[in-house]
């Protein structure tokens, strides 16, 4: 469940704390672009070490590094995947990219998206994100939902280590078996995941109404997000960033790494 | 059966719930672990199946240390029953829900088939055989949780909170239900708040507080004790309680059962109505 560690959000003051939640999504939403956009390994590294000064000015990096580690998992699958199916069907790979090369780009890409994904989370709280949303003018509901959701993120995470201790109790060995075997180990911890927050929800959502939730239309905020220097700083990095990006991608041939460092 | 030598855990947050625990448990005991919400009984009952390994110190089951040997081959001597039942439900019928576990411990399907129905018989649920334990009551559920432990046999089973949301006659049932399990020579622990519920059975009674143990002996002697009791932060069975406040009448203070009660306050009045006359 460390994947999850790396998305819970702590208490801490930093600038990139401080920043404004929309102008970090913004960003967030620029790096996501790029590693959309590119393919090739040389940029999904830069986009990598890119960030991380943002995670050291944040001071997250204990909490980044665990999510990056809980990712892993999932990594090693897509190199896995990307690697057998580029040695099956050449043909499929961008770039004239080695299968290998190809394998590491797709689980770089991922990496990427992960960790921008959880600077994001590190770094902004529940409270500023669901206010950034309802400034943007996101219904009320869409954003209560939103938010809900991610602070439930850790309650399903401690469950979940309950119910796999419960099951581990009865004798089920999560690491036990073929690969589709591991795979169906995992339907005793997830059905009991599923079915206990659907009655959560209908509990929540009758606490919610019986204390008259969506009783007045109009909603008005104590706090006000208003953008600062840093902001306006954070928001060029970003455009320079995506144009350059955009640019790179199409008037500047990438090669594979492989011809740029031959063996 | 169970030892528990010097045992020190820290939870990876920084939280140190056992701070030199030792306890020992033989076989065939009855044991109630008791203590405020956060005391780390269930941190010490968790260390017994291997689902929590001791930072410092060691736990033996059954002769086998726990840091050696995976959860599930300890599981197959001891078995634990969580709180909540929601938390391990989620095959299609009841049957299916207890022949999970057996089915990980490889039973042959005869012998799988012959325990499933010896436990549903056993918890009154072979009504329920092809039911889905989502269509059960909150007592009934908890009835199949412990049923898919007990159908396995273990030498110990260990019940987290079994009182918590039963009615009145559910517990009842329960309390002689654990009872006879611990007369059949099974080694019973249970881990509760529930005072009323340790002075009808009165077990040993092992008593935490901030990580430690601070009392271990017989029910009747640590719920009857002000000073343990305080310590704790547990309070006293109601029928104690209210003989605490009669002791001016010289009638004992170390009563928890209400048949005991009421032997004494019978015979008590019974004196008093002869002095009169």
């Amino acid at each position: 469940m460390s994947v999850f560690e790396g998305f819970r959000f702590r208490q801490v003051s930093s600038p990139i704390h401080r920043l404004d939640p929309r102008v970090k999504f913004l960003y967030v939403l620029v790096i996501f672009i790029a590693a959309v956009i590119f393919y090739e390994l040389l940029p999904l590294l830069v986009l990598f070490f890119l960030q991380i000064p943002f995670v050291l000015v944040a001071g997250v990096q204990r909490q980044w590094l665990r999510s990056l580690r809980g990712a892993m998992f999932l990594t090693t699958f897509l190199f896995a995947f990307n690697l057998f199916f580029g040695y099956i069907s050449p043909g499929t790979i961008l770039g004239g990219m080695s299968p290998l090369e190809y394998a590491f780009a797709m689980s770089l890409r991922f990496l990427v998206l992960v960790e921008s994904f959880s600077i994001f989370f590190l770094t902004t709280s529940p409270d500023h994100l669901s206010l950034a949303l309802e400034q943007s003018h996101v219904p009320y509901e869409f954003t209560f939902a939103f938010t809900t959701a991610v602070r439930f993120v850790p309650v399903l995470a401690e469950e979940a280590q309950t119910i796999m201790d419960a099951q581990k109790a009865r004798g089920l060995e999560l690491e036990r078996g073929n690969f589709l075997k591991r795979v169906r180990n995992y339907i005793p911890i997830l059905i009991p995941l599923i079915v206990s927050a659907i009655r959560r929800s209908l509990e929540l959502a009758e606490a919610m109404e019986s204390r008259g939730w969506g009783a007045s239309k109009k909603r008005t905020n104590l706090y006000v997000l208003k953008m600062k220097e840093g902001d306006v700083m954070l928001i060029a990095i970003s455009i320079i960033f995506l144009v350059t990006a955009i640019y790179v991608r199409y008037f500047f041939p990438l090669p594979p790494l492989t011809t740029i460092f031959p063996k | 059966m169970i030892e528990v030598k010097d045992v020190y855990f820290t939870y990876p947050t920084g939280v140190e719930a056992l701070k030199g625990v030792s306890l020992n448990i033989r076989n065939g005991e009855f044991v109630a672990i008791m203590g405020q919400n956060g005391a780390g009984k269930t941190t010490l009952v968790k260390q017994f199946n291997g689902l929590l390994k001791p930072t410092k110190g060691e736990v033996l089951a059954d002769g086998v240390s726990t840091r050696n040997v995976s959860v599930a081959q300890l599981a197959r001597k001891v078995g634990f029953v969580f709180q909540n039942p929601d938390h391990q439900l989620f095959s299609e019928t009841v049957e299916e829900e207890i022949s999970f576990a057996l089915r990980n411990f490889g039973f042959r399907e005869t012998t799988l088939k012959r325990r499933v129905t010896w436990a549903l018989n056993l918890l009154g649920l072979t009504e329920y055989r092809k039911t889905s334990p989502f269509m059960l009551s909150g007592g009934e559920r908890k009835r199949v949780a412990l049923a898919s432990v007990l159908a396995w046999n273990p030498k110990v089973v260990i019940l987290d909170e079994p009182t918590i949301g039963q009615d009145h006659r559910q517990k009842e049932i329960l309390r002689q239900f654990i009872v006879q399990l611990n007369a059949q020579g099974k080694t019973v622990v249970i881990v509760t708040h529930d005072v009323e519920f340790v002075a009808e059975c009165s077990p040993r009674v092992v008593l935490m507080a901030q990580g430690q143990i601070v009392a271990d002996g017989d029910a009747k002697r640590i719920l009857t004790d002000p000073d343990i009791t305080l310590r704790a932060s547990i309070v006293s069975p109601q029928i104690t309680q209210m003989f605490r406040g009669l002791a001016d009448l010289g009638l004992p203070t170390d009563v928890i059962d209400v048949s005991e009660a009421k032997k004494i306050i019978l015979e008590y009045l019974e004196a008093s109505s002869v002095e009169r006359l």
